[in-house]
């Protein structure tokens, strides 16, 4: 129950990260999903990865829309700001928010019928603006919060509980954030937690338009013999193209590969994306070849999952417009009115 | 006979062009001129949704008195669109002037016998002149500015001048400017000399006024009242107002070590996310906006509800046109009033704001900010295609230097850090407006979840019916407490007592003024309240109570403005008489004259003398 505050009383000999935090610190409100559901996973990885990256909660804005993934950004950093807003609508609102202050992290966090039907076009915008965030859909193709109607992600010839075969094609938001220009594009599983903290970890740290695509099986409502978002058939049907290891800047580097075996991707801050490859010819830096692969592969009905893309020298919205380097909610008056005197120029101009 | 009309510095030119004709220019030369010679002019664009071929009318009023507003009726046509060329006819005042083209000789039954021709062979004069097509189309206009110039005595060198302060920077432009002023002077020298009985004369009448248009000066507003985002999507016509915004903030908010922007504006898909990033940017403790009209308001209809009941606020500027649906896109109209007064589903009520001319677009804008922060709600700015497309003149705009942005209820990082007690939706002062915190403030209090959602004191989510009780209760009283906070009605008082008043707002006042005045001649006195926000304040319930009948003049069909008085104060609607105005022109003096007139007469209420002819 959101309302009811989990104790917060913890195990003196938990981890504690740099910052003095523990895993407890980055948790919320005690999750109201049903029990199982892939999303409270998600919420879970979303905390680790936080936790081991070492950010002070309160400086991630967490931004949600409407539907049972929109509800979650309560179950994890309690200390944090959240915005459940709109149904379709988070990303105009997390664009306008990031707009307004550069120096936080934005976590925007929806679902497949919240961004790949009611919102589809508010998705589709703010990818391609580039906005500075991270973008994770939970993934389940169905809307669950309604009582299990297919959504949009839903595919062709897969089946509802009810027994109604879906007509329509589904709408793949990987593919659909790779054409419009998103930075860093994954694609991972709820139930894998090895391969969602890194990807996460990876976004947190990217600049730019980051995408995940989680699925995210709901147990209640699409859980089912004939379901292409059950456990089962993702676990079957899984392709991973890579491992993705985070390497954050002045830390040592420990392992060793074989050449050839790992590819590097250094971002902006200085973190190294070191990515282990499972398929040998991937390469996540070429944006077209991405595509085809996951063209290719799905045709063949296989989920590829892992780092789809990341562009080494990513930008965003900010460096787009050529904003200020303070975030633009702490101009004051000194910066931002021109004043009488400017004003009488303005009017003897008018005459 | 009638005979031709006679008049100094009080008469209508009303110019007709194709649109794309590039007659635009050459009429506001006209207009400026004017204007430089101290004689107060008002001018409208009258166009259409099309960018070229289409007719289009420039309307000139020449006013010594100072009246803005649009008079009624035509005493100088300039017809230059052959298309319009019966209507344009049509709509001359007995006695009135025809300007026209007189190439093309036309047989004496296309004209009136009520009127003077003023005809000049203008495109054979430019075809002898300049080769270039494109050349004559466009000094063809500058031609006939130079010919009205002596039929109606504007002096040259004030036209001379301003063609030198357009073409600044472009100085190989200005010659044959000058030269098409004189051809087209000289020409109307020899051929109607003394022919027009409508003559301009210097005068001392324009003071320190500036003549700009409502758009720019709300932009301007949002500049000085420190808004940092805009969000727009094209849509006339309120596009210019996003325009002039990036102009500005490109005069005035370059940071000029970097030549980096202090602000930010995104041209949004839609206009739901228009107003989505205004919410967003707000609600992360930046000023944002977003420029609108009609059926922008429309879509935005479920955010304004979220704005309201997460209380986040938003300035947006509705530059209304004529609607349902598309309607008139390119014509003037106040019909949005309740359709943004009571914006979205649920229980909701606005804050609106009703600037009357560029100068209050320009001070209600920088209010705007200062009113959604404090207040923590959406407030809208309600303005028209008049008075935001068209250049009006009016006082210069003011600014105090010594003016702080009013943030309101903000609990800041050493707020929290002493242990003040945080409730996002807790009324501590008891004026129904809470304390919120900026994302980012601190790293263990203050946080809370923004939601839609039904939610108790504390932000947290309930839906236990007492809960949402206290909560949309305190919202009313947030809303009263906004009462005292905007702009009060301004009362205009009547030079005698009289029973009888009259409420107004917004782009109808230059016509009011005016009609006031005419109806003072005639002996017809009232008590003018110019309502200037909502929620009303107590001073317009007072007004309509202390008289018998009270004329609410609006620009739309349905008495919009009526409806909300009756339904918020209480009124008996009998005691409120509509006077409407909604063909998409904007509202005449003789128009509110009239209406007044025949209600009163109606009414069989003496005394009073005979209502206009």
């Amino acid at each position: 129950m959101t309302y009811l505050p989990k104790p917060k009383l913890h195990h003196p000999a938990l981890p504690k990260n740099a910052l003095g935090l523990t895993h407890r610190d980055y948790e919320g409100a005690i999750s109201t999903l049903c029990a199982g559901c892939g999303h409270d996973s998600i919420s879970a990885a979303i905390i680790q990865a936080c936790f081991e990256l070492d950010i002070e909660p309160h400086r991630i804005a967490k931004l949600s829309g409407i539907g049972c993934s929109s509800k979650t950004p309560t179950y994890f950093l309690g200390t944090a700001h959240g915005f459940n807003s709109v149904h379709g609508r988070m990303p105009s609102v997390l664009t306008g928010a990031n707009l307004a202050n550069r120096d936080l992290i934005y976590l925007g966090v929806s679902g497949d019928g919240d961004s790949a039907s009611i919102g589809l076009g508010q998705f589709a915008h703010c990818i391609r603006r580039g906005v500075d965030m991270v973008y994770i859909v939970e993934n389940n193709g169905v809307y669950g919060l309604t009582k299990g109607q297919f959504s949009a992600t839903a595919d062709k010839g897969s089946k509802s509980k009810k027994g109604v075969v879906n007509p329509d094609s589904p709408i793949d938001l990987v593919a659909l954030a790779l054409l419009l220009g998103a930075t860093y594009v994954g694609r991972s599983f709820s139930g894998d937690k090895a391969q969602l903290v890194p990807l996460i970890k990876g976004a947190l740290r990217h600049k730019g338009a980051a995408f995940l695509d989680v699925i995210s099986p709901c147990v209640t409502f699409n859980n089912h013999k004939g379901s292409t978002k059950s456990f089962d058939f993702v676990r079957e049907h899984n392709d991973a193209v890579n491992r993705l290891d985070i390497i954050l800047p002045q830390k040592p580097i420990t392992a060793e590969y074989e050449p050839g075996e790992v590819i590097e991707v250094p971002q902006h801050d200085g973190t190294i994306l070191r990515l282990l490859k499972l398929e040998a010819d991937y390469d996540p830096t070429d944006r077209v070849a991405a595509m085809d692969y996951l063209f290719e592969h799905r045709a063949r009905g296989e989920i590829v999952t892992g780092l789809l893309y990341v562009e080494p020298h990513s930008t965003d919205l900010h460096d787009e417009l050529g904003t200020v380097a303070t975030p633009l909610n702490r101009l004051g008056e000194a910066e931002l009115c021109p004043g009488a005197a400017a004003l009488a120029k303005v009017n003897a101009a008018h005459r | 006979m009638t005979p031709p009309l006679r008049a100094v510095n009080d008469f209508v030119v009303k110019f007709a062009n194709v649109n794309g004709s590039g007659s635009a220019s050459a009429n506001r030369l006209f207009a400026k001129a004017i204007l430089r010679m101290g004689v107060p002019v008002a001018t409208r664009n009258i166009f259409p949704s099309n960018i070229q071929g289409l007719p289009t009318w420039y309307e000139v009023r020449v006013s010594e008195a100072g009246w803005i507003g649009r008079r009624g009726g035509v005493d100088l046509a300039v017809a230059m669109n052959p298309q319009t060329f019966e209507k344009d006819q049509a709509e001359l005042e007995p006695g009135g002037y025809l300007f026209y083209d007189s190439t093309r000789p036309l047989p004496d039954s296309r004209f009136r016998r009520d009127i003077t021709r003023l005809g000049l062979p203008l495109t054979t004069l430019c075809n002898e002149r300049w080769a270039d097509p494109r050349q004559r189309q466009l000094l063809k206009n500058i031609v006939y500015v130079g010919a009205l110039a002596r039929l109606l005595g504007i002096e040259m060198a004030e036209l001379e001048r301003l063609v030198g302060e357009q073409f600044k920077g472009k100085e190989k432009l200005i010659g044959p400017n000058v030269e098409a002023l004189h051809l087209g002077f000289e020409a109307a020298g020899r051929e109607l000399a003394g022919a027009c009985g409508l003559q301009v004369r210097r005068a001392d009448a324009v003071g320190d006024r500036i003549f700009l248009e409502g758009n720019a000066a709300a932009a301007l507003g949002c500049v000085y009242g420190g808004a940092t985002v805009c969000a727009w999507y094209p849509i006339t016509p309120s596009t210019g107002l996003a325009e002039a915004f990036m102009r500005w903030c490109g005069r005035f908010r370059i940071e000029p070590e970097t030549g980096k922007k202090r602000f930010a504006i995104v041209q949004a898909e839609d206009e739901l996310a228009a107003i989505g990033i205004v919410i967003g940017a707000a609600w992360n403790g930046a000023r944002a906006f977003t420029a609108t009209s009609g059926p922008g308001i429309s879509l935005m209809q479920e955010f304004l509800g979220l704005a309201y009941f997460a209380e986040i606020p938003a300035v947006v500027f509705d530059v209304q046109r004529g609607g349902p649906s598309t309607g008139m896109p390119t014509r003037t109209q106040q019909s949005d009033i309740l359709a943004c007064a009571y914006a979205s589903h649920g229980d909701t009520k606005h804050v609106l704001l009703f600037p009357e001319d560029p100068a209050e677009c320009f001070a209600m804008a920088a209010d705007a900010f200062d009113l959604a922060d404090r207040l923590q709600t959406p407030v809208f700015v309600m303005m028209d295609l008049d008075i935001g497309m068209n250049e009006w003149l009016c006082r210069p705009l003011a600014w105090d230097d010594s003016r702080r942005y009013d943030r309101g209820k903000v609990m800041t990082f050493a707020d929290l850090e002493s242990g003040r007690e945080f409730g996002r939706y807790l009324d501590v002062d008891g004026d129904g407006i809470p304390y919120r915190t900026y994302p980012g403030t601190h790293p263990t209090r203050g946080a809370f979840f923004t939601r839609g959602t039904s939610h108790d004191r504390y932000a947290r989510y309930t839906e236990e019916g007492p809960a949402y009780v206290d909560n949309v209760q305190r919202l009313l009283k947030k809303f009263e407490t906004a009462k005292k906070l905007v702009p009060a009605p301004e009362l205009l008082p009547a030079a005698e007592p009289t029973r009888f008043g009259l409420l107004a707002f917004g782009s109808s006042m230059p016509a009011v003024r005016e009609a006031l005045a005419e109806l003072a001649d005639r002996g017809v006195h009232l008590d003018t309240l110019r309502i200037r926000a909502f929620p009303f304040a107590r001073a317009v319930e007072e007004f309509v109570a202390a008289h018998e009948r009270v004329f609410v003049v609006e620009q739309n069909r349905d008495g919009q403005l009526r409806q909300l008085l009756v339904n918020e104060c209480g009124i008996d609607p009998a005691r409120l008489w509509p006077v409407l105005h909604y063909d998409g022109t904007p509202i005449t003096a003789r128009f509110v004259t009239r209406a007044v007139l025949d209600r009163l007469s109606d009414a069989k209420i003496v005394p009073f003398r005979k209502a206009v002819s």
